[in-house]
């Protein structure tokens, strides 16, 4: 992987200025994904997955401070000139955001939306154009393509809108898509089928993908790798089969647990984590999970544990007493 | 969309029936009787009484108005007890003054408020933005006389480009008329172009949070075109509905502008009518004025569906 590496982000830090102090979104992240290779970023709302992706691609608010570097196809995204920037977003780096009901412009037809993205970054002219946004709402899965041209995005179900949103990011075959949360605002019936589009088309254009979810079930299967984020700090990665035989994280075991089983019997309590995540605005001295943490020791208040290569160099955690430990102690 | 359009017209039958019920009787409330305002203070009761009863002054209120409401839809608006002219003479006379001063009016306001507000939100907070806010307070603060008169010191007395007052129909001569009217429309547009620029500029800076622009910029689409096709037309909703007040209020004439420029536009027929308690004439008017005032409205909401395809489609 480290051969082809497409994406690295290196120590990336985003600052938000609020009325209540400086909000340190992203704290310090490191990642990679290489070409054609999938990552899945898991944490709950809040703990900074999107505030990340937003860095990569820079679409952060004006008042965001930005430290690190974002290599993407050898280039650094945060040192391009705007111009430079403009012609790769769209074209080799494209984005589904989470809710199709907001991110398709009301008053413009799904055509325009469309062929104005291809027309910008490929040299097509009018009838092309349409003719191969016929061909990519077909390649999502939409029925009457021809006639959805025309159409306005209110005119179509979540479902059909987050599919044109998926054509739109695929139109210009980018080298990386990230998809935000692109199941969340959807349908449970329908998550699966956008989940199996998106790894469809993936295999197809050999492309690269992120996708950022609070759901573990997304990631396992789905991915190559998976980083969990906890108060904007990535808290334990691995590639994912690794993961999920031996997690190391008492974070990210509380995530799994907290998912619903589908064999469990019924009535039973949803284990959920208990209290809420550290206020962002108020840095922890210690780890950032341990006043959640059931295995938290006197140690984890008072010092913060770093990423390390434990595990193997490629199974990484931030923590000082990882799951098997506690195994050991209580055996 | 014709369905749509048929609804809308529906819905005008009430509100003009409205209009003409509160014309008919705010001009009724009015003090004084017409009969002595015809004859003059040396009337004697029986002149007076024979008056009243040939004008049908005499008949319940609520009978007079059907009566005049019966001869406006046959067109017939009544007739002035002092000049003889017919109030659709007088009104027709007076509107190309008042409506090509509208239209002047609101034209510059938009060249000047539009561009500046697209500038203003996509700077937002910048040196600019700042400049131009305050400036558009400012503005909005100066009253439509100061500005006037600011004006016609600054064009007709010292540097004599334009005339201070004065009026030619467009028919006759279209210079010397576009000269009459540049410094009255300007006055208006000065007042114009503040609430414009405020209206736009806080509407598209909300527009430009939204989801949809953050994926056009994600797309790698050009700033222009994000701002003029992305942002421009969801942000222009609450611009039409005040171009579109803005619009039917000068329909009524823009009475301090007419009167300093010396325009004979609909706002001086109505300030006229008033003086001399010419209150057919008056009723008359104002029904017209009122009725293009919510025609103008009409063409406002068109315009919504025109804009933005949920509101076309019946979707919220």
């Amino acid at each position: 992987m480290s051969g082809n590496t497409l994406l690295s982000v290196e120590d990336v830090t985003v600052d938000l200025p609020t009325p209540r102090g400086n909000l340190r979104a992203v704290d310090r992240v490191n990642l990679t994904v290489g070409a054609g290779q999938t990552l899945g970023i898991v944490g709950e709302s809040g703990c900074g997955k999107t505030m990340l992706s937003r860095a990569i691609l820079q679409l952060l608010p004006k008042k965001a401070k930005l430290s690190g570097r974002v290599m993407f196809d050898g280039q650094d995204l945060f040192q391009l000139p705007a111009e430079r920037l403009r012609r790769l977003r769209g074209r080799s780096l494209a984005v589904v955001f989470q809710d199709p009901m907001t991110s398709l412009n009301p008053v413009l037809t799904i055509g325009t939306q469309l062929i104005e993205t291809l027309q910008e970054h490929l040299e097509l002219d009018d009838a092309t154009a349409s003719r191969r946004s016929v061909e990519l709402l077909t390649a999502v899965g939409i029925p009457a393509p021809e006639q959805r041209l025309g159409q306005y995005p209110h005119q179509l179900s979540g479902g059909m809108r987050q599919r044109v949103a998926i054509a739109i990011a695929l139109s210009c075959e980018p080298k990386l898509l990230i998809a935000d949360e692109p199941t969340t605002a959807l349908d449970v019936t329908i998550q699966a089928q956008i989940l199996d589009l998106l790894a469809r088309e993936q295999r197809r254009r050999h492309m690269a993908m992120i996708i950022i979810t609070h759901d573990l079930g997304v990631v396992a299967g789905r991915t190559d790798d998976v980083a969990v984020m906890y108060a904007g700090r990535v808290v334990e990665r691995a590639p994912t089969p690794a993961l999920f035989k031996k997690m190391r994280m008492p974070y990210t075991e509380a995530l799994l647990a907290a998912l619903p089983k589908l064999d469990a019997a019924p009535h039973t309590p949803l284990p959920a984590i208990s209290g809420r995540p550290p206020d962002p605005t108020r840095p922890l001295q210690g780890c950032s999970f341990s006043p959640r943490c059931r295995y938290a020791a006197a140690r984890c208040k008072n010092e913060k544990p770093a990423l390390t290569e434990a595990e193997s160099r490629e199974h990484q955690y931030a923590c000082f007493y990882p799951i098997e430990v506690h195994a050991e102690a209580g055996a | 969309m014709l369905l749509f359009v048929a609804r809308r017209l529906l819905y005008l039958i009430p509100v003009l029936i409205a209009v003409s019920l509160l014309t008919f009787f705010i001009a009724s409330l009015l003090p004084g009787d017409l009969a002595y305002v015809i004859l003059g203070d040396q009337a004697t009761p029986e002149n007076v009484a024979a008056l009243r009863r040939d004008m049908g002054l005499d008949q319940p209120i609520w009978i007079r108005y059907f009566g005049w409401l019966g001869n406006i839809l046959q067109g017939d608006f009544g007739r002035s007890f002092r000049t003889g002219q017919t109030v659709l003479q007088a009104v027709t006379e007076r509107l190309p003054v008042s409506f090509e001063l509208m239209i002047l009016a609101e034209v510059m306001g938009l060249v000047i408020g539009v561009p500046l507000a697209i500038v203003c939100a996509a700077r937002s907070g910048g040196a600019f933005d700042r400049f131009m806010t305050g400036s558009a307070f400012a503005m909005l603060s100066v009253p439509a006389f100061l500005s006037a008169i600011l004006l016609i010191y600054l064009f007709a007395v010292e540097l004599r480009w334009l005339p201070a007052t004065g009026y030619v129909p467009l028919a006759e001569d279209p210079v010397a008329n576009l000269r009459f009217m540049v410094l009255p429309a300007l006055t208006l547009a000065l007042a114009e172009w503040p609430g414009i620029m405020r209206v736009l500029r806080s509407d598209m800076i909300a527009t430009l949070q939204e989801d949809y622009i953050a994926l056009a910029k994600a797309k790698g689409l050009k700033a222009s075109r994000i701002l003029f096709v992305h942002a421009l037309k969801p942000s222009s909703l609450t611009l039409i509905t005040i171009t579109g007040i803005n619009i039917g209020r000068l329909i009524g004439g823009a009475v301090i502008v007419e009167t300093i420029f010396a325009l004979p536009g609909i706002g001086r027929l109505l300030v006229g009518a008033i003086y001399t308690r010419d209150l057919i004439i008056l009723q008359g008017v104002v029904l017209l004025v009122a009725a293009g005032f919510v025609i103008m409205n009409f063409i406002v909401d068109l315009l919504y569906a025109v804009l933005d395809p949920r509101i076309r489609h019946g979707h919220a």
